[in-house]
This record gives structure tokens, sequence and C-alpha cells, in this order.
């Protein structure tokens, strides 16, 4: 049975990624210095917020709470599991937004910058954190591992986030605020920007929740099919 | 844990001395892998001395894998982790006893191929030899991760392919750094910053490990 806010999560969603749109295409004022190019930047904060904080954020928490023997449960592995799946997606269309950007703004469609290398960098990681789960058939150990590995690559979030700070990069600083904690947006981009921030977090739950379901489905379906196999085995022998 | 770690790091350079795969196989690796990154740069390139930091480093790393690959398969013998299990050692002491004996082999590596860097790259010797602390800093690094990567990757499916896929980013800000500090110690700049990197990534590779080394090896 559905609650509500299971139920309302989707249109929640949709609407407010699609007055994101919509308030990002017309209703915002181009920018007085790149024009109609700012309107990519009404996504590409938000994505790269969900990929490296929000994702990758709940993994590294549900990791930790594997590797805490009084939370282990497989409940925890799943959701890390699932979020990391959800977060790669978000790193690849963080660099494809970051890049569409660069191009016309840089001259360039990759440039050595210390923060779109380290991304890059994170995204591999999430590759291979994948490719480590396709290792190991046993849940535990692949848990354990995945659990460690997790842990291991957040190390590279805050490296990310501070490299605006300690290397001289391309990539500007803070978008949303000053220095001194108040906001360089205003009017309707500021609001176009917080539905952006807001629906592109809700659409991550929202993957989540059914990845997460697609998950449990698929090892239901596996320890089934198991199941199946031995009860026909025996079936074969008792013949 | 300390004893532990004496223990397993004797255990792991007893067997290297009595095999010689780093002398017969790993050393003329990387001499040949530096002698290729030369000739792929070109011979205008390659003699130019703010190469050699960044080709030395990229060997190393090639170099590591090979290393934590070898560190690794000493433990995945049959019966092996049977009988750590029965001795009950602290795994904590078990990871620092490997990545000692790894960190031991990569210096003796890396000093072999800093010669051939001044060598066959032109770098300065002076510069080198400044170098020395930060390349002995990185490399310890690097076998600290090196050690927790080969354990995540043990075992499975394609583990041999698997560990570069896992490492080598993570290897990345050691790279970066590493590379730095030496351009800096060859032709000046700021090092502290490039240091404080390999420092703490030392630091954060030895604390995850000696805390989250058990959780690997439980059965």
């Amino acid at each position: 049975m559905k609650t509500l806010t299971q139920r309302l999560l989707g249109p929640v969603t949709l609407v407010l990624l699609g007055l994101t749109f919509g308030f990002g295409l017309w209703v915002t004022p181009p920018d007085k210095v790149q024009g109609d190019l700012v309107r990519l930047l009404y996504v590409h904060p938000a994505i790269a917020w969900v990929a490296l904080y929000v994702s990758f954020g709940t993994a590294t928490v549900a990791s930790a709470l594997y590797l805490w023997r009084r939370t282990r449960s497989l409940v925890v592995d799943r959701i890390a599991y699932c979020a990391v799946e959800v977060s790669t997606v978000f790193i690849a269309l963080t660099l494809i937004t970051g890049s569409i950007w660069g191009r016309p703004t840089w001259g360039v469609w990759w440039a050595w910058d210390a923060r779109l290398t380290s991304t890059a960098i994170l995204g591999v990681l999430a590759l291979g954190y994948l490719a480590l789960r396709r290792a190991n058939d046993d849940p535990s150990l692949r848990a354990r591992r995945g659990a460690v590995f997790v842990i291991l690559s957040a190390i590279n979030v805050p490296i990310i986030h501070f490299s605006v700070l300690w290397w001289k990069t391309l990539h500007q600083g803070a978008t949303v605020f000053t220095d001194n904690r108040t906001l360089k947006v205003h009017g309707t981009m500021a609001w176009t920007l917080l539905m952006s921030f807001l629906g592109f977090t809700l659409s991550f739950f929202w993957l989540l929740r059914a990845r997460y379901r697609l998950e449990v489905a698929t090892e239901s379906r596996c320890a089934a099919t198991l199941d199946d196999a031995l009860a026909a085995r025996r079936s074969e022998g008792a013949l | 844990m300390i004893r532990t770690a004496l223990l397993v790091a004797a255990k792991d350079l007893r067997i290297e001395l009595r095999s010689r795969v780093l002398l017969w196989q790993v050393v003329p690796f990387g001499v040949m892998a530096l002698l290729l990154s030369g000739l792929a740069l070109g011979p205008t390139h390659a003699g130019h001395s703010s190469a050699g930091p960044g080709l030395f480093y990229l060997v190393m790393l090639f170099v590591a894998l090979l290393m934590i690959n070898r560190s690794q398969s000493l433990e995945s013998r049959p019966g092996t982790k049977a009988s750590i299990a029965t001795l009950g050692l602290d795994p904590a002491g078990i990871f620092l006893g490997k990545s000692l004996a790894l960190a031991l082999e990569l210096w003796v590596t890396g000093v072999v191929l800093l010669a051939g860097a001044v060598l066959v790259l032109h770098t300065a010797l002076a510069g080198a030899l400044t170098a020395l602390p930060s390349i002995a800093i990185g490399l310890a690094a690097m076998a600290c991760a090196g050690t927790l990567y080969g354990a995540l990757s043990t075992g499975g499916d394609g583990a041999a392919t698997l560990l570069p896929v896992l490492a080598l980013p993570a290897f990345a800000p050691l790279l970066i750094a590493g590379e730095r500090s030496f351009s800096a110690a060859l032709h000046g700049g700021a090092l502290w910053e490039w240091w404080v990197i390999l420092v703490v990534a030392l630091v954060a590779y030895l604390a995850v490990g000696v805390l989250l080394y058990g959780v690997l090896e439980e059965s």
C-alpha cells in the first residue's frame, strides 16, 4: 500500500521539473553577460548537487550504516547500490551539461580543470563500484566490499567541492551564494533555480525508490529461479 | 598490532627475496615502460626534463598495480585465509604489514626508475634528490591505498582486470600531487601544498585501512 508521500513523489517531481524547464526557457530573462547560455545553468548546478552530494551522500551514509554492525542489513546495502547507480547517471549528466556550456564559453568541450577532472574521476569510481558489485556473487562479501569502496571513494567529494578554492580553476566558484551567505541570484532567476534544485533532488528519491523496488524484485526472481532449479533437480533424483 | 605488522611484512619480503619477482619481472617492466614512454613522446619532448616527473609517476602507477596484484596473490593461495583466521592475527596489523612490505618494494623500484629518469629523460639529479622525500610519501600512500584496493578486488571474477578500474582513479590525486611536488623540486615553486595532499592521503588511507581492513577479511 502506497503512502500519500509515495503517491505524490512522482507527480510533484514532474511538475517541478516541468516548471523549471518552462521558467528556464521562456520566463527568465537572458543574462547580461552570457545571454541565453545562462538557461543551461538552471539545470547544471542542480544536477551536480544531486550527483555529488545527495546521491553519493546517500550511498556513503548507507555504506557507513552497513559497516556498523548494529545497522548492518541488506536493505542499507541495496540503498547504497541503487544510490550509486543513480549517481552514475547524474554524474554523466553533470559532465555532459557542463561540457555543452563549456564549448561556447571556454571554446572547448573539455578543459583540464580541477573540478572537471575530479568529477570525472568520481564518475569512473562509480563505474568501478558497479564493476565490483558484478564481480562478487556472495551477497555478504559483495556488500562489505562495496561499502568499503564507497567510503574510500567519498574522499573525492570534498576534493571536488573545494577544488575551485584550492586551485586556480576555469570553473567558477559558488554560484548561488556570496561569501557572506547572501543570494547572488534574484527574482525569477532565483525561483527557477530553487525549483530546479527541489525538482532534481526529488527526482533522485523517485528514481532511487523505483530502482530499489526493481532490485528487490530481481533478487526475489533470482531466489525463485534457484528454488525452481533445486526442486527440478530433486524431482529428477526421485525418478 | 605492530608485532603482527612486522611479522606479515617480514613474511612478504622473505617471499619476495626468494622468488625475486621484483628483480626479474617488475623492475624490468618499469624500465621498459619508462623507455617506451620516452619513445611515445618523441626525442624532442622526452629529452626535456619537464616530462620526467609525470612519466616517472605514471610508470610507478603501472608498476604499483603489478606489485599489488602480486602482494594480494600471496594471501589468496588455498588455505591462507583459514590459517590467518586460526592464528587470530589482528587485521589492522595485517594491513599495516602488507602496506609496509609493498611500500619498501615500491621505494626500491622508485629509486631504480628515478635513476632511469635522470639518465634517459635528463631529469636533474639535484632536483630528483630534493624530490625523494615527497616521492617516498607518495609511494607509501600508494602502498596503503593499493593494499586496500587489492583486498577489495581479490577473489572475484576478473580480479586482475578489476584492480586497475578500482585503483587508478583513486591514485589520480597521488599522481597529480606527486608530479607537482617533483616538478616544484626541479624547477622551483610552492612545494608545501602538494606535500599536504600527499601526507593527508597517506594518513587517510592508513586510517581507513586500519579501521576497515578487518571488514574485508571477514568470512
